[in-house]
């Protein structure tokens, strides 16, 4: 079972995350926490001394998170991203889709069902920011030029 | 129409895989219905009154012969014979076992069919017209850009958990035969300066709050669509309220904030979102506009039909349309029976559907919003065939927008969220109004019944409209007048206290009394309501 | 007097608490007392029902009556397809319904 996942090169933070406004506050912190109700683009002026950013998802049904997510990563966000919460492996793929590339689940997650929701969809529709190329994009290679 | 290449089905068959591992798990216990049922309702797997039901994407009502052959077939295998159509142009099966529901998908995917997102709180199925490519009337056909959309839409992993559902409707011509100012994002197409785009409208919708979507844009070019909705969209899952399942729809937002400011942060998101590269190349509509280039039309065709035989004369006049081919026809099938129910067909009307379609029709078929079907390409020199086929199979009903073409949602027959039955009430109100020559002298009637708020029957857009209501553990309903869902949209008015089914019956038979006795030449029973106001409909109803 | 109902999972057909397992004639329906909910949880944990809730019914001439006209309906299928319902072949099947 997995607690904790992570595609990054090297060590996670472990450093506590604080809440938005006590970072926003005036805080020394690198690691910040979205609540859903809470706005992503308050943290853009900050992005360059933020190491972590964790998602929060008190039930999977609350998708505001994907958003703050993606938003971040549209901004050049390059720190961790987490997801935490909620997070079924159902979920994993879309997260990973709009910038997250570590989940610390609520409840951990069987491997083979991680293994099996990573590879179970060879192409996408959407371009978003994970560097993918959209199947619109492998259709008419001619009109991606670099 | 619209041919998958090896990329949409790897994605169809991937989602029939994914969706087997799913049950599964819940069949064995490794997942609780809580987190199974978002699930299944994202493969349009409700568990309703008697057994789970399933709702099978048209996208944008059109299918194949085959695929109308197919979903018969699967009608007789895995259900009790017969499947139901629905007011967004897709198609439910009543019996599903969720054992089956594996199955079915991969059965389903072998004619590039899906149930993805037919349910939950994601983009829902993009409906269009039902004349789209045929009517002489239309910019462009919009089915080309529902296509866009819908693939746009499928497994957006951003837009998968929204506040509520998202549905979304294309159309292209002045006349609305989508009910497309009555959806969350409604996109018209027009041409400007020769350009073809869209004009966009939000936070339509009907249910609990009913209203018509204001405009929010006048032009959206089709290299930026995808972007524009990506803001609109993102607007809404972040602030859409989800404190409440009921004020939960974009139309409550766009309500609340006010339509300015919606759309001053839709701009906003907007001019973000269209620099990040996010827009299909013009190419790929172009791509999808190949699939729906005008079939091979035949000419010097025959306009001659030989109208003898007077009840083809009559379903002639009734159900069939102009084509914008000369020769050619638009063929509506009624599946409102007098004795039947709404929107039902069985398997062998399906198979007979898809033989008529692939003989008939360039092989393909249109589901309406109104709950019938259409053959959209007929040569005029076989409509009499083709009648003779439908009377044989009971699909002759002339009564195309009449007040016996009825749409009904399946009601407390069939719905675990209903409140009253709504079958009886239409086959009751069908069965008053049955004459042929009384309802041709009431003309176009649009009667449209809901069993619950819910409004799946498009009470609110009836030009006589009824919501079924629990009072005391009794059906009771209410009557609504007014309402519609074309280009001159308008939502229904309550008339006051609420019936019994045969009260119900008789009021509107004093209200298309009450029509009759004061229209003016031409007028239509909305055309006479909107004259000369309620108050005369109220003192014939109540007395 | 209270009875429980669901569906089965697997099949998604309508089923009633008997009292020692599950019957899809609601006539079998046993009276849980105070004991629903929990048998409810129980019985969905060991994935034999699906949406198991708590009713009210009555006995009458009839058998076990639901309190609610839906319920009723789940008991004997759909009004407008007696063909499809429990009682295909009792003309009044419907009325019992209302």
């Amino acid at each position: 079972m997995v607690e904790f996942l992570s595609f990054r090169d090297g060590e996670s933070t472990q450093e506590p995350a604080v809440t938005v406004e006590a970072f926003t506050g005036q805080s020394n912190a690198t690691a910040v926490r979205i609540e859903p109700g809470e706005d992503a683009r308050e943290l853009l002026p900050h992005l360059d001394r933020i190491s972590l950013v964790e998602v929060n998802f008190p039930g999977f049904g609350d998708g505001r998170g994907y958003s703050a997510a993606r938003i971040l990563r549209e901004a050049g966000y390059q720190g961790e991203l987490r997801a935490v919460g909620d997070v079924l492996v159902d979920q994993i793929v879309a997260m990973r889709r709009c910038g997250f590339d570590s989940f610390h689940p609520a409840k951990a997650l069987d491997d083979a069902a991680v293994d099996r929701a990573l590879t179970r969809y060879a192409d996408v529709y959407q371009k978003t920011i994970d560097g993918r190329a959209p199947i619109w994009a492998k259709r008419h290679p001619e009109t991606q030029n670099g | 129409m619209y041919r998958y290449d090896s990329y949409d089905q790897s994605i169809v068959d991937a989602r029939v895989e994914e969706f087997r591992d799913q049950t599964q798990r819940r069949l064995a216990g490794a997942l609780t219905e809580d987190q199974f049922k978002p699930l299944r309702l994202m493969n349009g797997l409700y568990l309703q009154l008697h057994a789970y039901m399933l709702r099978v994407a048209i996208p944008y009502g059109t299918l194949s012969g085959t695929q109308m052959r197919k979903l018969g077939e699967i009608a007789g295998k895995y259900d009790k014979g017969y499947a139901h159509f629905t007011t967004r142009q897709n198609l439910q099966y009543n019996w599903i076992k969720l054992a089956d529901a594996p199955d079915i998908l991969a059965e389903l995917a072998t004619v590039e069919m899906h149930a993805i997102q037919t349910s939950g709180n994601c983009i829902r199925n993009i409906s269009s017209d039902q004349y789209a490519g045929v009517s002489a009337d239309e910019v462009a056909d919009p089915r080309p850009w529902a296509e866009l959309l819908r693939q746009w839409s499928s497994f957006h992993p951003e837009f998968t958990y929204l506040p509520r559902k998202f549905k979304i409707a294309v159309i292209a011509s002045d006349d609305d035969r989508a009910a497309m100012r009555l959806h969350d994002i409604g996109l018209k197409l027009v041409e400007r300066d020769g350009v073809v785009g869209a004009e966009v409208y939000a936070g339509g919708g009907m249910g609990r709050t009913p209203m018509v979507a204001p405009l929010i844009r006048d032009f959206v070019a089709e290299d930026e669509i995808i972007s524009y909705l990506e803001a609109c969209l993102r607007v809404y899952n972040r602030y859409g309220r989800r404190d409440n399942k009921y004020k939960a729809r974009i139309k409550i937002l766009v309500h609340e904030i006010g339509v300015e400011e919606y759309k001053r942060q839709v701009e906003e998101e907007f001019a973000h979102m269209r620099t990040l590269g996010l827009n299909p190349p013009v190419e790929e509509l172009a791509r999808i506009r190949a699939f729906f280039a005008p079939p091979a039309y035949e000419t010097d065709l025959s306009d001659t039909i030989d109208r003898s035989d007077r009840a083809f004369a009559l379903w002639l006049d009734r159900q069939v349309a102009a084509h914008k081919a000369p020769g050619y026809a638009i063929v509506n099938i009624s599946l409102k029976p007098i004795d039947g129910i709404p929107g039902d067909a069985s398997a062998e009307q399906m198979a007979l559907v898809a033989d008529l379609a692939e003989s008939y029709s360039f092989d393909e078929l249109r589901v309406t919003h109104a709950q019938n079907l259409v053959l959209p390409h007929v040569q005029k020199a076989d409509l009499f065939a083709i009648w003779q086929k439908l009377v044989a199979a009971g699909l002759a009903e002339a009564n195309l927008d009449l007040i016996t073409d009825i749409i009904a949602c399946p009601g407390l027959d069939y719905c675990a969220l209903a409140n009253a039955r709504s079958i009886p009430l239409a086959q009751k109100i069908a069965a008053r109004f049955a004459d042929a020559e009384r309802q041709a002298d009431l003309g176009e009637l649009k009667l449209k019944i809901s069993g619950c708020i819910n409004a799946c029957g498009h009470h609110h857009a009836g030009h006589i409209g009824i919501l079924g209501v629990d009072r005391r553990g009794v059906e009771n309903f209410q009557l609504l007048l007014g309402g519609s869902g074309a280009e001159d949209a308008s939502l229904g008015q309550i008339t006051g206290p609420g019936f019994s089914e045969d009260g119900v019956v008789d009021a509107i038979e004093k209200v298309t009394d009450i029509y009759l006795a004061e229209r003016t030449d031409g007028e239509r029973f909305l055309d006479t309501y909107r004259r000369i106001g309620m108050t005369p409909f109220k003192e014939a109803i109540y007395g | 007097m209270k009875i429980l109902t669901g569906n089965d999972l697997a099949s998604g057909d309508v089923i009633w608490w008997a009292g020692d397992g599950w019957s899809r004639q609601v006539g079998d329906a046993a009276d849980v007392g105070a004991q629903g909910d929990e048998l409810a949880r129980a019985e969905e944990a060991a994935l034999r029902v699906v949406g198991a809730y708590v009713i009210d019914a009555t006995i009458t001439d009839d058998g076990v009556r639901p309190a609610h006209i839906k319920d009723r309906i789940r008991a004997l299928g759909p009004t407008v397809r007696p063909d499809l319902t429990l009682k295909p072949n009792d003309a009044d099947a419907g009325n019992w319904v209302i």
